[in-house]
């Protein structure tokens, strides 16, 4: 998995519209060679395929912790309603024409506060964190902000109609080392947190009674579960928009290739995760030059195939 | 060990209790039977000692302590459950699901230590499913897997065994495994709790026996006591009559046909 994950990064960093080889991006990668060719490297190229990888670590973690404590195959990161919370604060952001530094923030905000929404749903049916009122809590939420995002836009101008659509559709296009830092530092603590938190998940997989059997606090648990997955998605939201089912399809791929447990589950997800995203934004750049596809696009047009096979699988 | 004190269980939004002043003591060394129709309680009663339904009145005592005050994890070191139903979401192999029998003693932060490793080869090797740990759960038989369950409580190593329908859906030969198996657990020391509907296999394994009713104690005491035609007719609305196991000489039960006559 690291020398498919190495692979994948060292062709993101060497294909693109301006060809540079193996040799040649080494030595601007350590400080050698044309400014031109350092500056495509190191500025434009690296953050990007970083970001491209930090985005898919953490929604393949995100993705993976989600369907064990919801104990769901099916359960993905925006299931409860973190990317149509997210998209409703890019939306606003877009359409109140504020400085385009401050969508993510508004994303970033506005998955936040409809994870909280959700979880406050569920809480007030006294489900004691039932994963199916989970569930339909954050898909009602989801659907709310679906309507929400209709009514913005629809008396909105095509610019900002624009601007609104490109961000749902994700993009690693404009990384920068700045967000790529903060990125890493919630994929990290988050996915560390999740990690540690394995055998917890591993028990919570079985049903809420076994686990409570083996001394887990099912509601509390789960909500920190719920709450650490998904402000990892939120994150990656926040920095590139929108990149569909790879919380969802990722798991599944790591189950395949053998792990076995949360522990293995949550680090080859994301080592899986990284390469997928990194795989796919070299497509979304190299595919019909000088366009870019949205990368969003480019990962449900690789998962939609998989999940249909992953549903035939289980009927 | 256990011991329930008049505990009286209502779900939120129900209006029936579904437990009703039922005390139960579960000693070291035995196994204690309830049994009873369906929706009598049985259930109930394990999910109460789980602390997993709201006890409305009465008290669960755990070697002695109010198990109200203690924390979920201390319980879990002295009561190991194996729940009636359980369908893990995604495989994992049989070796890995018995050391979730660790948990409690590890926490999900704590290393694996040797101690925890012995614990659970002894709990492969007692319930005898040691030739297929490497297997995942999900392409065991139903009498595999429920060995796997009995393996993980084994690990947990607390000093109680409670099991909630183990031989459900068990063939015969199964079913008197999963019986030997509970059985020698109460032989060498630990408190077993067993929940029935198999009336004819709990009498020959049990010590004593608590017949729940309604959520209300119907019958308790020896299996003699318990497995009386007139007390059983009259909890099951079924006529029947009470015989002698014809190999061991414990009391079976034999239903009769509705029908006039008809034996």
């Amino acid at each position: 998995m690291l020398a498919a994950l190495l692979v994948a990064a060292v062709a993101a960093v060497v294909f693109g519209t301006i060809h540079i080889g193996v040799a040649d991006a080494w030595q601007a990668l350590v400080g050698g060679g044309d400014a031109v060719t350092r500056f495509v490297i190191r500025d434009l190229r690296l953050p990007r395929v970083v970001l491209a990888a930090l985005l898919g670590a953490g929604l393949g973690i995100s993705g993976a912790a989600l369907q064990g404590v919801l104990r769901n195959p099916l359960a993905e990161p925006y299931l409860l309603g973190v990317s149509g919370g997210a998209a409703v604060g890019a939306v606003i952001a877009v359409s109140a024409g504020l400085a385009i530094a401050l969508v993510p923030l508004a994303a970033f905000a506005g998955a936040v506060a409809a994870v909280v929404v959700a979880l406050f749903v569920a809480h007030a049916t006294r489900s004691r964190g039932d994963p199916r009122v989970l569930v339909m809590a954050g898909v009602v939420v989801g659907a709310f902000a679906n309507a929400a995002i209709m009514l913005l836009l629809a008396n909105s101008d095509a610019n900002t109609v624009r601007n609104a659509v490109w961000w749902m559709m994700g993009s690693a296009a404009n990384a920068t080392w700045a967000q790529t830092a903060w990125l890493g530092a919630y994929v990290a603590a988050g996915g560390g947190l999740l990690v540690a938190m394995a055998r917890t998940l591993d028990a919570l997989a079985l049903g809420d009674d076994s686990a409570a059997g083996l001394g887990v606090e099912v509601a509390s648990a789960s909500r920190l579960v719920y709450l650490t997955a998904s402000l990892v998605a939120a994150a990656t939201v926040a920095a590139a928009g929108l990149v569909g089912f790879v919380g969802l399809v990722v798991p599944h791929i790591a189950r395949r290739l053998g792990a076995s447990g949360h522990r293995a589950l949550l680090l080859s997800s994301a080592l899986v995760g990284a390469t997928l995203v990194i795989a796919a934004d070299l497509v979304a750049r190299v595919a019909l030059p000088p366009a870019e596809l949205p990368l969003g696009a480019v990962t449900a047009v690789l998962g939609v195939p998989f999940f249909l096979a992953t549903l035939r699988r289980m009927t | 060990m256990i011991e329930c004190r008049n505990i009286r269980v209502r779900y939120p939004r129900q209006a029936r209790v579904a437990l009703d002043g039922v005390s139960l003591d579960v000693a070291r060394g035995a196994v204690t039977a309830v049994v009873g129709p369906n929706g009598s309680g049985k259930s109930t009663l394990v999910r109460a000692l789980l602390g997993r339904a709201p006890l409305e009145d009465g008290r669960i005592l755990i070697d002695g302590v109010d198990a109200g005050g203690l924390r979920r994890v201390d319980i879990a070191r002295r009561v190991a459950v194996v729940t009636q139903r359980e369908e893990p979401a995604f495989p994992i192999t049989v070796r890995e699901y018995v050391a979730l029998g660790r948990l409690p003693h590890r926490g999900a932060w704590g290393r694996d230590t040797q101690a925890n490793r012995a614990a659970v080869d002894d709990a492969l090797r007692h319930a005898e499913v040691e030739s297929y740990a490497d297997r995942t759960i999900d392409a065991l038989s139903g009498g595999e897997w429920q060995r796997a369950r009995f393996a993980r409580a084994l690990a947990q190593g607390g000093e109680a065994f409670v099991a909630d329908e183990p031989t459900t859906f068990l063939d015969v030969a199964h079913a008197m495994a999963v019986f030997e198996l509970l059985g020698r657990v109460a032989r060498e020391g630990r408190a077993v709790l067993l929940v029935s509907h198999d009336l004819n296999l709990v009498a020959r394994f049990a010590d004593h026996m608590t017949l729940l009713h309604e959520g209300r104690v119907a019958a308790s005491g020896s299996v003699a006591d318990v497995m009386r035609a007139d007390v059983l007719e009259r909890v099951y609305e079924w006529p029947l009559v009470v015989t002698r196991d014809p190999a061991v000489g414990s009391p079976a039960l034999l239903p009769l046909r509705r029908a006039r006559g008809a034996l």
